[in-house]
């Protein structure tokens, strides 16, 4: 695996007004990696992830993602990575097709592009038959895997998760995994966020924030032994027990 | 009832915290007012009117020149017959025309009486109205300064006469249209988009499953807009009289009862809306589509309902509005009283109690 | 009397075409005192069946009790009974703290001072930022006031419609923890979650999917019922070993499960001993191979795959 940093940061700070959601993080992010984001609920991870994805600027700090620097080619970044949340990604009233047209469209895909990658992504999900149904029709676990593979459409550099398994059963979360997987091996960065502490030991490192600060950052086992926890469940709460903030 | 009386409290403190939304509610009545006050009624000055005088004796060459040191009007002097009116307005040379009728001294002196034509373009009924407004004032004055001397027991009549648009349709009529508009909106859509957005929050449903008697959780959310409006009202009367100079002719009780019968019934169409709509979204747009539209457009506020080609006539009659809007016309503008409107208030009474009855039907103790 | 019965209750809703079924027919009874969970993902009909429950929907078919008391006759009745939290925590984000608890509380005419007792525990967490209005609290916040509003009025049964979902592991650990300690005074409690992990913290749990319920056990018998061995595998490279051992002919089923993958084997005497050593064959080291207890998770996936088999 090449040891290339796709994503670095470098003391990124977020400030609204006096309250500092992001607070001095610094960290890398290798070429094929997958990085899990974890941290409790107003702990910092959406600001900084919409940092990452070029949607805010920092309030100081460095940062690059994909080779582009955060400050100067935000617009660049945004055409090297996908993203992908549970509550956002595909268009509920258009067809499988239309959707998959759509998001190639906007990432400026030739006509052939968009064909071939979409014959290869409903054959990967089997989804051939329901290409002209609409999205809502199909049931929740198969919206998401779909919607993965349209945020890998345009094959980004990196491709960021927001909480992608929530409320997934549990048969299509590993599903789900399997194309994070796949993706990974085919040199795409995975940046993902979960509440599902078992999904933490799947990825290759898990940094942790508390009180917008990164508290923890490193492999499930390193983490594991520096907290002397037996899974990840044990090292998060412990993290995050001692956070002092609550706000959202 | 403490359960009630909090109920409301909350309803209020959801209005109150919503700042701008307050800020809209209040501030629109005060900028249509003002808008629809200022902006329509042109100010009068220098202009061009015909003087069509079949008498030429003393007494109309005094008025004439009467009229013509006043600085509101410029005599258009080439008016030798009544044939020359008609071309003199179409083409807009004049907007206004006086006529002397013959022997006008001597009718005067010896009959005590005589009157003088006043004929105004009423395309523009602002204007007409004014302009006839200040060459009756111009006349008066000079009759009043006759009567200074000794012996002057004579009376000039001014008779108008409107061209083009002979009910004056639109002049002071924007107090009762905007009346209606914001209650429409404060009311009707507001009521509305409180109700769907419990829906949305998921908190209807809470209160759903709470033993709270449904159609109080109704009244609870109309009573802030009631009072709302009852706010809303009492200050485009107050801006109108004080700040536009529309007195208000008639009743002020009854004035005021009308108006708080006609927010009951926007209130009503506002549940309504609540129930059939799923977001706020569309319940905003039903309120502008199916309540909003209908009141400028159809309720003879903006177009004289009797232009309108018959199938909208018709469907006119279904806006409350309209009804609402001839009442007040007639009350707060014509000064009528009661026994001239009751057949309009019945049906809108009527009306208000059927949208009343249909909504509270339709507001449901279950989801679906 | 049970706290809670349902009896073939099955609803539908129209779509285009053939109507989508919520509940298919289905059956089961909490007892006074429970804390009862319903367990699936998203789409299993578990908002649905609490809204049947607490009367704000009609089932199509079947009969269902609350309290010893009809949900469809005495709705009322069962109104005054229940407590219920709404799948999104619903609260006043414009209120205080202080003013949501107050009008809920109003709502079942009471207040907050006649059952102070009942929300202690909860609310001093709270207590301290009553004048800050609901909409700025953090989500396990939010949660804790949400379930202060839904127990104000001392209900008997307490409906919470995934009251977990997007929290994190922190907050909802230390809210399932309130839920024992509510469960001591008293209230039975229906709780629905998403989150598998949550279910071994119920006395008895149904588990959901597509609207049918594939089995009702306290998380013990649940987990009895598993019948076959199931074997934790840990190797270097996990992802290769999950492809590799799925794609052995002797191999059940794998699943990945955090940092080992569950295995279970069709030969359950002969296998594993080939299974491990065909594996060193194909190059994987560092070897962790132990028969451990089935999750939850394990049987739901079983459930799922037998009943779509």
């Amino acid at each position: 695996m090449s040891a290339e940093k796709v994503i670095s940061v470098k003391e990124l700070t977020k400030r609204f007004g006096d309250f500092t959601a992001v607070d001095n993080i610094t960290f890398d992010v290798k070429q094929g990696e997958i990085f899990g984001f974890l941290g409790a609920n107003g702990a910092g991870k959406t600001t900084a992830m919409r940092m990452l994805c070029g949607l805010s600027f920092p309030t100081s700090g460095e940062a690059s993602v994909a080779g582009f620097d955060l400050y100067k080619n935000a617009d660049a970044i945004k055409r090297n990575i996908g993203y992908m949340s549970q509550k956002f990604s595909l268009y509920e009233d258009l067809t499988v097709r239309e959707n998959i047209r759509f998001y190639g469209g906007i990432y400026g895909l030739t006509d052939r592009e968009i064909k071939e990658k979409s014959d290869e992504m409903l054959t990967q999900l089997k989804l051939g038959e329901q290409v002209n149904s609409l999205v809502k029709s199909l049931p929740l676990g198969w919206r998401q895997k779909m919607s993965f593979s349209v945020a890998m459409l345009h094959s980004p550099k990196i491709v960021f998760l927001d909480e992608p398994t929530g409320g997934v059963d549990p048969i299509t979360r590993r599903e789900f995994w399997t194309l994070i997987y796949e993706a990974a091996s085919r040199g795409t960065t995975v940046f993902v966020t979960t509440h599902y502490m078992d999904e933490a030991e799947y990825c290759d490192r898990v940094s942790i924030m508390v009180d917008g600060r990164v508290d923890a950052l490193g492999s499930p086992t390193e983490l594991k032994e520096q907290f002397s926890a037996k899974d990840m469940g044990g090292v998060f709460l412990q993290l995050a027990r001692k956070a002092t903030r609550s706000d959202g | 009832m403490k359960q009630f009386t909090y109920f409301i409290k909350k309803e209020f403190f959801h209005v109150w915290r919503d700042k701008r939304t307050l800020l809209i509610l209040f501030g629109m009545p005060l900028m249509q007012i003002l808008v629809f006050g200022f902006a329509l009624t042109n100010e009068v000055k220098n202009t061009k009117i015909g003087v069509l005088d079949n008498s030429k004796d003393e007494t109309t060459r005094a008025i004439i020149e009467e009229l013509e040191s006043s600085r509101y009007f410029d005599i258009y002097r080439s008016l030798g017959s009544n044939a020359d009116l008609e071309p003199a307005f179409r083409s807009g040379k004049i907007k206004l025309a006086v006529i002397f009728p013959e022997n006008f001294q001597d009718q005067l002196h010896h009959g005590n009486k005589a009157s003088i034509q006043l004929i105004g373009d009423a395309t523009d009924p602002n204007i007409a109205t004014t302009l006839i407004n200040y060459a009756t004032a111009v006349i008066m004055d000079y009759q009043r300064n006759m009567r200074g001397q000794p012996v002057y027991p004579y009376t000039i009549n001014t008779e108008m006469r409107m061209l083009y648009n002979p009910q004056l349709k639109g002049s002071y009529n924007f107090v009762p249209g905007v009346m209606a508009m914001v209650l429409m909106l404060v009311c009707a859509m507001m009521t509305s988009i409180s109700i769907v957005r419990e829906k949305e929050m998921g908190t209807m449903e809470v209160i759903l499953v709470s033993p709270i008697v449904p159609i109080r959780v109704v009244i609870a959310k109309m009573i802030p807009y009631f009072i709302l409006s009852t706010v809303n009202i009492a200050s485009i009367l107050l801006l109108s009289v004080y700040v536009l100079d529309v007195p208000i002719q008639g009743n002020l009780a009854l004035l005021v009862g009308l108006c708080l019968l006609f927010t009951v019934t926007v209130l009503a169409l506002g549940l309504l809306i609540s129930s059939v709509a799923g977001s706020q979204q569309v319940a905003m747009l039903i309120s502008l589509m199916g309540l909003f539209l209908p009141t400028v457009m159809l309720s003879g506020f903006m177009f004289p309902v009797e232009n309108m080609p018959i199938p909208l006539q018709v469907v006119s009659n279904l806006v409350p509005a309209k009804w609402f809007y001839y009442i007040v016309k007639n009350v707060m503008i014509k000064g009528l009283g009661f026994e001239h409107i009751w057949k309009e208030t019945l049906i809108l009474a009527g009306m208000t109690c059927f949208f009343m009855a249909v909504s509270l039907r339709k507001f449901k103790t279950r989801l679906e | 009397m049970n706290a809670v019965t349902a009896h073939k209750i099955r609803k539908t809703f129209p779509a285009k075409g053939k109507p989508t079924v919520a509940l298919e027919t289905i059956s089961f009874e909490v007892g006074q005192g429970e804390l009862f969970g319903i367990i699936g993902p998203d789409g299993a009909g578990k908002t649905t069946l609490f809204r049947i429950l607490t009367t704000l929907m009609l089932a199509d078919e079947g009969t269902a009790s609350v309290d010893g008391l009809d949900v469809v006759k005495d709705f009322k009745e069962i109104r005054k009974r229940v407590g219920y939290m709404p799948g999104k925590f619903s609260l006043y984000p414009d209120l205080s703290v202080e003013e949501n608890l107050r009008f809920f509380a109003t709502l079942f005419s009471t207040s907050i001072e006649e059952n102070y007792d009942l929300v202690k525990d909860i609310y001093v967490q709270i207590e301290k930022f009553k004048k800050r209005k609901a909409g700025a609290l953090s989500g396990g916040m939010k949660q804790k006031l949400a379930l202060s509003c839904a127990l104000i009025h001392k209900p008997s049964v307490l409906f919470l419609d995934e009251p977990t979902t997007g929290v994190d592991a922190v907050s909802r650990k230390e809210f399932w923890e309130l839920l024992r300690n509510l469960q001591g005074q008293g209230i039975t409690i229906v709780v629905s979650t998403p989150y598998m992990d949550e279910a071994s913290l119920c006395d008895r749990v149904a588990l959901v999917q597509e609207g049918r319920i594939m089995d009702i056990d306290s998380p013990k018998g649940i987990v009895d019922k598993f019948g076959s061995t199931l074997w934790s595998v840990k190797a270097d490279r996990m992802y290769e070993l999950m492809k590799a051992l799925r794609e052995m002919e002797d191999v059940a089923s794998c699943y990945p499960f955090g940092q080992e993958h569950h295995v279970v084997f069709k030969d359950e005497t002969a296998s594993p001993e080939k299974v491990k050593r065909s594996l060193m064959d194909q190059g994987f080291a560092d070897f962790k191979f132990h028969p451990i207890e089935a999750s939850i998770e394990d049987c739901f996936m079983k459930l799922m795959t037998s009943h779509n088999a």
